[in-house]
């Protein structure tokens, strides 16, 4: 098996999964809801006068943000879990293919799932900015920023889903990666209760803060939604925080993966 | 060349909650499947039979012990391009068509040129090209256990692994089976084949190995376990009542109709025919009586649990 056989066979898996999920009508129901909820957002906007732009950006990216979590989850958790109990990895794992290049073709097909996602829910964020504002301004460039950033908070819920799905229920695995997304959305208090606590608890918290996926730092909303610019340097470190850490977690599910008995 | 070659291969499971009991789910296991054989895994339910196929094909991982396929180490990637795989109660990616996954599975198997036309080709011989393009979530069990026939065998294996391939089938779905692992006899594949379906095992094995309670019982050439007489012979003639000259021979018989069948020792052969022409009795047909594969299958289930030097070696009728 050569280089260029890994990739292809990484590509067959990821496009498989891809169009797997696509199908999964399921999925497009939180699509439905999500684009829905943008529309909630106009109606809001209209009777929030002067703060229009303000209350779609926030309600938009807030919506697609959360969606884009759940779905994240919902896949993630399932794409292991699902094979082995419904032995669709068995027919897989026969033939060719590395544990390993499983585990990394699941991961790049569900990310490609969300960011086809994203890309359908920012359609209609970006429709209902233009129904309040009737054209587009400069700054709406750095909602086009925050919602790059969602786009990584997803490779991470992704990584940290296959993580837990690699040795864990389907149930504890979406209980697991949803309270790391709660806890990581925190993550900048938790550094801030680390630094002004002393002694054992102060290094645990430290540890803690720094050990959870730092969410916080990828959720500008707000920033975006008052038409404040977005840093080359801040989009710089999170691209690669977000790439790093997704990059363990899925070196995590491997290594737990490549040892596992499929009973 | 062996197709098979299982060096003592052994798996056990840590049970309990603290994880401290091992529990056997296979006792070292040592057999030789030789190219171009059908061999029928046989045992009841949770014998080791899946356990032996999971770990020739990696998807558990043994305790102890290895296993050659094909001249290779289990573990060498390549081995993989050269076997196929059925699954137990195979299930398949409910939102893609039989054609799709087929497809999806030539790629993963490496396969490039002419894919699409060996994709229709098998659709075609396991009877599904008119329903290649529904979607498999609307396939019954049947269907789905002909597109895993079919995905088995798309990459043209020179050895092809069917874990109970009949399970699931009626009469229908069951012949049609037999007759394609029939065919791939033809072709020169080997197969490896568990079951717990006894007449299938009889009517398209060279051999069988018999599992129980995760250890080999025995393994024998099928021809030669149901060609072995019991020393007995069955007489079957023309008569309303069974004649006493035969019962004092120590015939166990039955009446059916105007017909008598009688079981006796094979001594006793000449002394049953001299009573039939006494009594001027028509004899229909005097056959020895054979053992059966259930019969060896019993019997293999009754030995007592322990270790046989005879299911070590992996030989032995």
């Amino acid at each position: 098996m050569n280089s260029g056989g890994t990739n292809a066979r990484i590509g067959y898996i990821a496009f498989n999964t891809f169009r797997e999920a696509v199908r999964d009508r399921v999925l497009y129901n939180l699509i439905a809801f999500a684009l829905l909820l943008s529309g909630a957002a106009i109606l809001v906007g209209e009777i929030s006068i002067d703060i229009e732009r303000l209350v779609v950006v926030n309600l938009g990216l807030t919506a697609v943000s959360l969606f884009g979590v759940v779905i994240a989850i919902f896949i993630g958790i399932g794409l292991v879990s699902k094979e082995i109990d419904k032995r669709t990895l068995y027919t897989v794992l026969s033939r060719p293919v590395r544990r390993w290049e499983f585990v990394v073709g699941k991961f790049f097909g569900l990310t490609g799932t969300l960011v086809v996602n994203t890309f359908f829910m920012a359609l209609g964020v970006f429709l209902a900015l233009l129904y309040v504002a009737h054209k587009f301004e400069m700054m709406d460039v750095w909602v086009l920023v925050a919602l790059y950033f969602i786009v990584l908070q997803f490779l991470i819920v992704c990584a940290l889903a296959l993580f837990f799905s690699s040795f864990s229920t389907p149930l504890m695995s979406a209980v697991f990666t949803f309270a790391l997304f709660v806890v990581g959305s925190l993550a900048e208090d938790l550094r801030g209760f680390a630094r002004i606590t002393q002694g054992v608890g102060g290094w645990l918290a430290t540890a803690i803060a720094y050990l959870v996926p730092n969410f916080s730092t990828l959720n500008v909303i707000s920033q975006v939604a008052h038409g404040d610019a977005i840093s080359g340097r801040l989009i710089l470190y999170d691209s690669v925080y977000a790439l790093l850490y997704s990059a363990m977690a899925i070196s995590g599910a491997v290594l737990i993966f490549q040892r596992r008995n499929l009973k | 060349m062996a197709a098979i070659e299982i060096l003592d291969l052994e798996k056990s499971y840590l049970v309990g909650f603290w994880h401290k009991h091992r529990k056997p789910a296979l006792r070292p296991l040592r057999l030789t499947i030789e190219e171009g054989e059908v061999f029928g895994f046989l045992g009841p339910n949770g014998a080791g039979k899946t356990t032996t196929l999971k770990l020739l094909m990696g998807l558990v991982f043994p305790t102890a012990g290895t296993a050659r396929i094909l001249g290779m180490d289990m573990d060498d990637p390549r081995v993989k391009s050269q076997i196929g795989f059925l699954p137990e109660q195979p299930y398949f990616y409910d939102h893609l068509s039989a054609r799709e996954l087929l497809n999806y599975y030539g790629q993963l198997s490496g396969m490039a040129q002419g894919r699409s036309a060996r994709v229709e080709q098998m659709l075609a011989r396991v009877g599904l090209s008119d329903s290649a393009g529904v979607q498999l979530r609307k396939f019954s069990k049947g269907m789905l256990q002909r597109v895993g026939l079919a995905q088995a065998i798309l990459h043209d294996p020179k050895l092809v692994f069917l874990d109970e391939p009949m399970s699931g089938l009626d009469p229908m779905g069951r012949r049609e089976v037999r007759d394609l692992i029939q065919q791939l006899r033809h072709e020169g594949k080997t197969v490896f084949f568990s079951t717990h379906i006894l007449s299938d095992a009889e009517a398209l094995c060279d051999r069988v190995g018999v599992i129980h309670q995760g250890e080999l019982r025995g393994v024998g050439a099928v021809a030669e376990l149901t060609s072995a007489t019991q020393g007995k012979v069955e007489i079957i003639f023309c008569a309303q009542k069974v004649p006493a000259g035969l019962i004092s021979l120590g015939a166990e018989a039955r009446v059916s109709g105007d017909m008598v069948n009688a079981v006796l020792s094979e001594e006793q052969q000449d002394a049953a025919l001299d009573v039939l022409r006494r009594e001027r009795l028509k004899l229909i047909s005097l056959t020895p009586v054979r053992r059966s594969l259930e019969e060896y299958y019993v019997q293999k289930l009754q030995v007592p649990e322990g270790p046989k030097e005879e299911s070590r070696k992996g030989v032995g009728v």
